[in-house]
């Protein structure tokens, strides 16, 4: 009986194609909009995710993202190498700063001001020079977007020069770095430089980054800086964590995406239901004919919930094939724009999805199945 | 094809050949109150194993009604319906599901192929049904439909046989798996006349065997030569039954 489904389905060709183009319009559009929201999200936690090896950020308890920042006094960072369980404790600047451009333009820049000593939290992927050139004077790395969106069309070298703050900064390295969400450029130098470029403040330490000594559990060691120090402590992700939280509180970007996202289920429910449903009235002499023939309604729920599986599967794989096509295309037109490309395919998209897709053919075969369930076989003979 | 009115009488009895279908005092309302419509009125009915048997009236007489609850598609509001010597008013849901499924076939007057499936593939539905093997199923549908003189056509989709053609393949579908009634609702009434006479010539000389019996619903007064009983209805009861001599294969 599979079979006769099956070739039911793919006999009436227009409505099988619009059911399928239904579902996959419906997965391409929440998939493709749920993973520039995660993207978006992931933008806005690339300066954490960028800095690598330490797995524990102190800040003052004020803080509620990345860039919401309280400067901390420099002593906090000894505070912090006190407390027990901790292997090593550095500073590091996050903030930003308006660089001045020989041609007399200006831009504004994110500065990471690394130890000066261990360079730890250095970009690890360099496309030009490396991070040990952050000790030459005046030296700062800048990513490889940054560079194409200051100086677009031109090709990509060392040694620029420009001002911040008053004060020189040279270009010794290119970096790849993930991209940020208000696109500025993201620079790395060191910290003791980083204060200089600067706003002049009282304080200026933006972070405390720290590392867990060997066999400790990060989040012991973050509640015991907490106890110690009165600052606030987490590990890496949950500061990411704590600061997408913020953004999908406290902004309308999560609401935005989430009535595409619910549009795109709406309308593709709508295409893929009522072309199912049609299908089915289409085909109601059919399963009448089959249902007086001696199949029963159990059997024919079996038919009907295959043709909606079938329909199903392939539109999702087509719809996530759509939404991954267009995000690989739309990255490829914007590599040498300078940038970046907001989407991100997380892993619980796919699923969400999935669910979302069987969700809406499994309502559409219910809602035929009515009709079908309600049919008399006597209506063959009518 | 010589024609004799033998009887009138409202209840067809049986003495020599085994009796398909008992009907007593079988009656069907539609509808309640005001609406109320009563489409049979106590029908008394034998339809005897290898025979063909008519059923002739105008429309709205309630032929449809009477062969949907012989075939078990439909429940009488009173009386007794016996097929095949099963009560239909024991068996319920599956059961009487399956008894459908094994033992009556089916021929509609609109055909009701399915259109993705060849000829081959249609006529072997019944066998699919029962939980034959597909390949199977579809080499003994090529032989019935050999037997119907499609042979040629196995292969060919509904919308590439003309009216005729489809409706032997209905026949062919509707005989694969041996069923002991055949019930058949206005076979030709979607024909042409040559057509029509070529499906009952074929009905008669295939479908009408021994042990088996079939009905046919007809207002087609050009195929009534063809029955070896005509019961005639008018107005929810039968009115009279005409028997005659049928030549074998004719």
């Amino acid at each position: 009986m599979n079979w006769i489904a099956l070739k039911m389905l793919t006999g009436n060709r227009a409505k099988y194609y619009a059911i399928v183009f239904g579902v996959s319009f419906a997965v391409m559009l929440m998939s493709q909009q749920a993973a520039i929201f995660a993207g978006l999200m992931r933008n806005m936690t690339s300066q954490i995710r960028d800095i690598q090896g330490a797995d524990i950020w102190a800040m003052d308890p004020s803080v509620e993202f990345v860039d919401d920042l309280t400067p901390m006094d420099d002593q906090a960072v000894m505070e912090v190498r006190s407390v027990p369980g901790v292997a090593w404790a550095i500073k590091l600047y996050y903030g930003k700063a308006r660089a001045q451009f020989q041609e007399g333009n200006f831009k504004q820049f994110i500065v990471l001001g690394i130890d000066d000593q261990t360079l730890v939290g250095a970009p690890t992927q360099m496309k030009l020079g490396s991070a040990t050139d952050l000790r030459k004077p005046d030296g700062i790395i800048l990513d490889e977007n940054g560079y194409r969106y200051l100086f677009p069309g031109q090709p990509i070298r060392l040694g620029r020069v420009f001002e911040m703050n008053d004060r020189r900064a040279e270009i010794v390295g290119i970096c790849k770095a993930s991209p940020t969400f208000q696109t500025f450029p993201v620079s790395y130098t060191t910290y003791s430089r980083a204060v200089r470029y600067a706003a002049q403040e009282r304080n200026t330490l933006s972070f405390v980054l720290a590392k867990a000594e060997e066999n400790r559990d990060p989040k012991e060691v973050c509640r015991r800086i907490e106890e110690q120090t009165g600052l606030t402590a987490m590990p890496q992700d949950d500061f990411s964590w704590k600061t997408m939280s913020y953004y999908m509180r406290r902004t309308g970007i999560p609401v935005n995406f989430g009535i595409t996202v619910l549009l795109g289920f709406i309308i593709g429910a709508s295409i893929a239901g009522q072309t199912f449903y049609l299908f089915t009235i289409d085909n109601l002499k059919h399963f009448g004919t089959l249902k007086a023939m001696g199949v029963g309604n159990l059997r024919i729920v079996g038919m009907v919930m295959l043709q909606g599986s079938v329909v199903g599967v392939l539109g999702y794989a087509i719809g996530l094939g759509m939404a991954s096509g267009f995000s690989d295309t739309m990255k490829w037109l914007l590599r040498d724009s300078g940038l970046p490309s907001a989407d991100f395919m997380a892993w619980p998209i796919p699923l969400g999805t999935a669910a979302a897709a069987g969700l809406i053919v499994f309502a559409s075969a219910l809602f035929s199945l009515r009709r079908v369930l309600a049919l008399e076989p006597a209506s063959v003979f009518r | 094809m010589n024609r004799m009115t033998v009887q009138s009488i409202a209840s067809a009895t049986a003495t020599s050949l085994a009796r398909a279908v008992v009907c007593r005092g079988v009656t069907k309302d539609f509808g309640e109150g005001d609406t109320r419509v009563q489409a049979l009125r106590g029908v008394n009915l034998d339809v005897l194993g290898g025979e063909m048997t008519l059923l002739v009236g105008e429309s709205g007489c309630g032929k449809t009604t009477l062969i949907s609850i012989v075939a078990g598609l439909l429940d009488p509001t009173a009386g007794e319906v016996t097929v095949l010597g099963q009560s239909l008013r024991h068996l319920r849901g599956r059961r009487l599901v399956q008894f459908r499924g094994q033992h009556i076939g089916f021929v509609f007057q609109q055909y009701n192929l399915l259109p993705a499936l060849t000829a081959a593939e249609n006529a072997a539905v019944p066998l699919i049904i029962s939980g034959r093997k597909r390949a199977e199923a579809v080499a003994k549908a090529r032989t019935v439909l050999e037997a119907v003189g499609l042979g040629s056509k196995v292969n060919s989709l509904p919308s590439q046989l003309s009216g005729g053609q489809q409706q032997r393949v209905a026949i062919a579908r509707a005989l694969v798996h041996e069923p002991k009634l055949l019930v058949c609702d206005e076979p030709t009434a979607a024909l042409d006349a040559h057509s029509g006479q070529t499906v009952m010539q074929l009905l008669r000389r295939v479908a009408v065997q021994p042990g088996r019996a079939v009905i046919v619903v007809t207002h087609d007064n050009r195929v009534f030569g063809y029955g070896d009983r005509i019961v005639h209805m008018s107005d929810g009861t039968i009115e009279r039954v005409e028997e005659q001599t049928v030549a074998r294969g004719s």
